[in-house]
C-alpha cells in the first residue's frame, strides 16, 4: 500500500457516461492516479466490492459516486461506500437529482415491468416471466436486488457531501473538483457540506443570445423551426431552460442552435427546478385570457413533466406521479402522441 | 378519530383583496369549516409554485391561491402572472397524476368575504370526496426494501469467512 489518499468511483442507476466523462479529462487521469490509490472503479480496474468492505470506515479518502438509487444493491453500495469514505461526491445529475433514471417515477415498479418485460415490440417472453428477488433453484435460493418504486437521488440514501452538476460533468469541472478536494487533504480550507461544485450563475448569464423581453403566443417544438442563431431561442418560442439551470457548461447547447435543456439542475438557491421554469414562463406567455393560456399550455409542453423535471423528477418536492388509485392508468393515456410504443 | 375524514387545506390569500374578503367573513360572522389554515402574502402573484408544491409535500390535501380580480391587482399586473403560473402549475399536477380539484385559483374582492366562504366550503366538500392525498407515501417504498439490504449484508459478511 501507498501513502497516497484513496479513491473510489462507484456507478449505480446511470449510463456510463460519467465513468467516460472522468476519463475525458484526457492525460490527467494520470496525474490523478499520481495523486491517488484507486480502490474502486468497475468501469476501468479489478477491484472487488469484498475488498472495500473489509476497509475501515472512513479510510477511503473520497468517493464519487454517479447514478440514482433504482434497487436495494444500489442502496447497499451507497451506504457501505458512505460508511468507507471520507468526502463522498454525488457525481453527476443522476445521482445528483435522479437524471434520466428518475424519470422512471413517472411509473411504478409493475408499470415498468409489465412494459420491459412484456409489452415492449424487441421483448419475446411467451411465459411472461418477470424478475424476483428470491428464486428457488435445485442448489438453493438466488437472490438479485429488489428494484424499488421510486428511484432515489444519492442525497435521499445516505448524507452526501458534495455535487457535481451535469450530465454527465464537463470535463474542466470534474479537473477543478479533485483538485479542490485532493487539496483539502493536503489541509486547505474544503467548501462547506452540500456545496455544489459549480457555477453560481444561470446557464443564461453564460448565453451571448440577445434578450429583449419579448413575450410570445406559441411554443414551438425543437423540429418546427430552425431558430436564428443570434436571438434569445426562448423568445423564438422554443422551451429553454437556461432561465432557471445552473451555469458552468458556457451555456454549450445555446451555442449550437439547441435550447438548454437544464441537465446542470435548478441554479444556486432554487429549491425545485420545475416550479422555477412555472415562473420563468408564466412571465412569457403573451396572454391574460385563461381559455387562450390553457391553448397556449397544452399546445406547446404537452409533457410538462419531461420538459419541466427531465433531469430533477426524483429530487424534486413531489418526486414522482401519484402511485396506485387507478392514476397510473391515466397517466399512461396522457403520454403524448408519438411518444408510446 | 371519527370517521369523516378532515382535509388540510393551504390557502395563500393576498393582502389587499381575499385576505380582507375573510376578514370581513369573520366581522360578518359567516362561517366556514375550519379545515383551511391561511397564509397573507402580499400578491397572489409572490405565490410561488414552489410553496404550492411543498405545501401537497408536507401534507396538505389541497391548496387555494387567491387574489384579486382580475384588472384589480394592487401592483398592477402581478395577478395575470398568478393565473398563468396557476395554469402551468395545474397541467403540470395533471400529468403528475394529481386530481384537479386540489388546487384552486380564486378571485375574491374586499367585499366579497360571503362568496370566499362559499368557495371555501366548496373546495373543502370536493377534496373531502376526494379523499386524502397523503403525497409522501408515494415514496415510501413497501416492498421487502430492509429486509433485502439485510440479507444483502448477511451474505457478503458470510462469504468473507470464505478465504478469497
Ligand atoms: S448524469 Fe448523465 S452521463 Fe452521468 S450517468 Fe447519468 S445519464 Fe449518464
Ligand atoms: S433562455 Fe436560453 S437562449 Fe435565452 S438567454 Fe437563456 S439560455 Fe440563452
Ligand atoms: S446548456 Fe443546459 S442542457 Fe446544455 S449542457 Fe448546459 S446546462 Fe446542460
Amino acid at each position: 500500500m501507498t501513502g497516497k489518499p484513496k479513491l473510489a468511483l462507484y456507478w449505480a442507476a446511470s449510463c456510463g457516461g460519467c465513468d467516460i466523462a472522468v476519463l475525458a479529462i484526457d492525460d490527467k487521469i494520470l496525474e490523478v492516479a499520481n495523486l491517488f490509490d484507486i480502490v474502486l472503479w468497475p468501469v476501468a480496474i479489478d477491484a472487488k466490492v469484498r475488498d472495500i468492505e473489509r476497509l475501515a470506515d472512513g479510510s477511503i479518502d473520497v468517493c464519487l459516486f454517479n447514478g440514482g438509487i433504482r434497487n436495494s444493491e444500489q442502496e447497499y453500495m451507497a451506504r457501505l461506500l458512505r460508511a468507507k469514505a471520507k468526502v463522498l461526491v454525488a457525481f453527476g445529475s443522476c445521482a445528483h437529482e435522479g437524471c434520466i433514471p428518475g424519470l422512471a417515477n413517472a411509473n411504478s415498479r409493475d408499470e415498468i415491468f409489465q412494459y420491459v418485460y412484456k409489452d415492449s415490440p424487441s421483448v419475446d417472453n411467451p411465459q411472461g416471466l418477470v424478475p424476483v428477488p428470491d428464486f428457488e433453484v435445485p442448489e438453493g435460493t438466488l437472490h438479485i436486488p429488489v428494484f424499488y418504486d421510486t428511484l432515489k437521488t444519492l442525497d435521499q440514501t445516505v448524507p452526501v457531501d458534495y455535487y457535481l452538476p451535469g450530465c454527465p460533468p464537463e470535463a474542466e469541472n470534474i479537473w477543478t473538483a479533485v483538485q479542490a478536494v485532493a487539496a483539502g487533504l493536503a489541509g486547505a480550507p474544503l467548501p462547506p457540506t452540500g456545496t455544489v461544485l459549480g457555477a453560481q450563475t444561470t446557464v443564461c448569464d453564460e448565453c451571448k443570445r440577445t434578450r429583449t423581453e419579448k413575450k410570445i403566443k406559441v411554443f414551438k417544438r425543437v423540429w418546427e423551426i430552425l431558430p436564428n442563431e443570434t436571438e434569445c431561442l426562448l423568445e423564438q418560442g422554443l422551451v429553454c431552460c437556461g432561465i432557471a439551470t445552473r451555469g458552468g457548461c458556457g451555456a454549450l447547447c445555446p451555442v449550437v442552435n439547441s435550447p438548454c435543456i437544464g441537465c446542470h439542475g435548478p441554479n444556486e438557491g432554487v429549491q425545485d427546478f420545475g416550479a422555477r421554469m412555472i415562473s420563468a414562463l408564466a412571465s412569457v406567455i403573451d396572454s391574460d385570457n385563461p381559455a387562450e393560456i390553457d391553448h397556449i399550455i397544452e399546445q406547446g409542453i404537452p409533457d410538462p413533466l419531461g420538459t419541466f423535471y427531465r433531469f430533477s423528477l426524483a429530487h424534486s418536492l413531489l418526486r414522482r406521479t401519484k402511485l396506485g388509485n387507478g392514476n397510473g392508468a391515466a397517466q399512461h393515456a396522457a403520454v403524448p402522441a408519438g411518444r408510446t410504443a | 378519530m371519527s370517521d369523516t375524514f378532515e382535509p388540510k387545506i393551504v390557502a395563500f390569500l393576498c393582502n389587499w383583496c381575499s385576505y380582507r374578503a375573510a376578514d370581513l367573513a369573520g366581522t360578518s360572522r359567516i362561517k366556514y369549516e375550519p379545515n383551511v389554515r391561511m397564509i397573507r402574502v402580499m400578491c397572489s402573484g409572490r405565490v410561488d409554485p414552489t410553496f404550492v408544491l411543498k405545501a401537497f409535500a408536507l401534507g396538505a390535501d389541497g391548496v387555494m391561491i387567491a387574489g384579486c380580480h382580475p384588472g384589480e391587482c394592487h401592483y398592477l399586473e402581478q395577478n395575470y402572472k398568478a393565473m398563468r403560473r396557476y395554469h402551468l402549475l395545474r397541467h403540470t399536477l395533471r400529468s403528475m397524476g394529481m386530481e384537479e380539484n386540489r388546487v384552486r385559483l380564486q378571485w375574491a374582492s374586499a367585499a366579497e368575504g360571503a362568496q370566499l366562504a362559499v368557495a371555501i366550503n366548496d373546495m373543502i366538500e370536493k377534496v373531502r370526496a376526494l379523499g386524502p392525498l397523503n403525497w409522501s407515501s408515494n415514496w415510501n417504498e413497501n416492498g421487502h426494501r430492509l429486509e433485502a439490504l439485510e440479507k444483502m449484508a448477511q451474505e457478503h459478511a458470510e462469504a468473507m469467512e470464505v478465504p478469497a
